[in-house]
């Protein structure tokens, strides 16, 4: 059960990334309602309480809000303010563990910005 | 502030000199659903037991829904117990045994039971000891989920169900749970089948209660470091080490301790590998025999 869980890090955290995800990319669109907590407890097959949790982190953020009585939606702007805290956290995720990798495996400053700029030309 | 259906203080079994169960103490608070984790033999069923008036305790304190279990009729009727090898009398078809729970759990629901029973394929009309060991398994997970009782208390309720019929049962769980939230008690050692519906863990080693915290919080509260012995043992030298297993020249050493502090940089910067550990990993480390340190600490 539940491949999509990782059961080494907090799931709640996992629940707020998920949706951090789905606002970036578009599935959820600014002023649209965020699945209830029992929805995403029963897709993930976690608790209620955890999927909750997730879901109360993004609201103390600022990227979600309620609505009483109605449920929970996704803030205007929380889309700009997830690509914002994402951005920081990149150079620390991606960018350091590339050049870790790569010194490893003896790959030069050079080399790497070369396999970069083949790498971007690519995605274009 | 939830309300405790469950107090248990220094809750003790002896048989014949030996602690089954030593000084556990715990409380369990409503509408939440518990993990009762340990090894085979580790005192979880002994626990179980006391709670719904099968055994005397030795010594110690058990209050459950404000009063002692035994002989309460009242307190009783509130606690739907789904045991390992549960027997049901020889001449008893699958429709006697839910008969007999529909009369005796108030909150029963005829109709859901009904549902359950098509979900997990089970005869009706056959006789219950002609059943499979996973269709006995299902028998009881129908009585557990269509009982709704306040206190619902399954030891081990899944041997012999395939994996379909185990995922079932989560589902089934998590969607009855959200709509008719109650107090849950998941005992078993196949940690990682059931800890993400978990909200609390109780671990039992050895009789004696060695970790009581929330689910969550104990993800990520260890890791592994796997490098060259050397730099390992420098590594984690003043750390709390649960696990350490030494191959060839490098060392494989499980601590507590966060990878959002600086440890993940300061191994990383030493080519020391560190992944996190897993709440199941984590509780088979803290109760493998030999394991010199018992209990995590906030």
């Amino acid at each position: 059960m539940g491949y999509l869980i990782d059961d080494s890090r907090p799931i709640f955290m996992q629940i707020a990334e998920r949706i951090e995800d789905d606002v970036i990319e578009g599935r959820l669109q600014e002023e649209s309602q965020v699945p209830s907590k029992i929805q995403i407890a029963a897709f993930y097959q976690i608790n209620p309480a955890t999927a909750a949790k997730g879901v109360a982190l993004l609201v103390d953020e600022g990227v979600l809000y309620k609505k009483r009585g109605i449920g929970i939606f996704v803030a205007t702007g929380a889309r700009a303010l997830l690509m914002e805290k994402r951005r920081e956290q990149f150079y620390e995720q991606y960018v350091v563990a590339m050049i870790q990798e790569a010194e490893k495996l003896g790959i030069t400053a050079e080399h790497l910005t070369e396999m970069i700029k083949r790498g971007a030309k690519r995605v274009e | 502030m939830l309300s405790k259906i469950i107090e248990v203080n220094q809750l003790t079994k002896t048989y014949g000199g030996v602690h089954a169960v030593d000084h556990v103490s715990f409380t369990i608070e409503e509408d939440k659903i518990y993990g009762l984790l340990g090894r085979n033999g580790a005192g979880k069923t002994t626990i179980m037991h006391m709670l719904t008036a099968q055994l005397f305790p030795t010594s110690g304190e058990l209050n459950v829904f404000g009063g002692n279990p035994y002989e309460n009729e009242s307190i009783l009727r509130q606690i739907c117990f789904i045991k390992e090898s549960q027997k049901y009398p020889d001449i008893f078809s699958v429709h006697d045994v839910l008969e007999v729970a529909a009369a005796s759990f108030p909150n029963w629901d005829r109709e859901y039971a009904h549902d359950l029973v098509g979900d997990f394929r089970l005869p009706l009309k056959r006789m219950v000891k002609k059943l499979s060991r996973g269709m006995t398994s299902a028998v009881g997970i129908v009585i557990g989920l269509a009982s709704r009782a306040p206190l619902t208390i399954f030891d081990e309720p899944y041997l012999g169900l395939d994996a379909v019929s185990r995922s079932l049962f989560y589902d089934r769980l998590i969607e009855d749970y959200s709509e008719h939230p109650r107090t849950i008690i998941l005992s078993t050692h196949l940690i990682d089948e059931v800890s993400q519906l978990l909200e609390h863990v109780l671990v039992i080693d050895e009789g004696r209660l060695i970790m009581n915290e929330d689910a969550d919080d104990l993800r990520g509260r260890a890791f592994t470091a796997v490098g060259a012995s050397t730099k390992v043992e420098a590594f984690i030298a003043g750390k709390e080490v649960i696990n350490r297993t030494p191959f060839g020249g490098m060392t494989s050493a499980t601590v507590i301790g966060s990878l959002l502090s600086d440890d993940k940089k300061q191994a990383e910067a030493q080519g020391i590998e560190v992944t996190p550990v897993s709440l199941q990993q984590l509780i088979v480390h803290l109760t493998k025999s030999g394991s010199d340190r018992k209990g995590v600490k906030a």
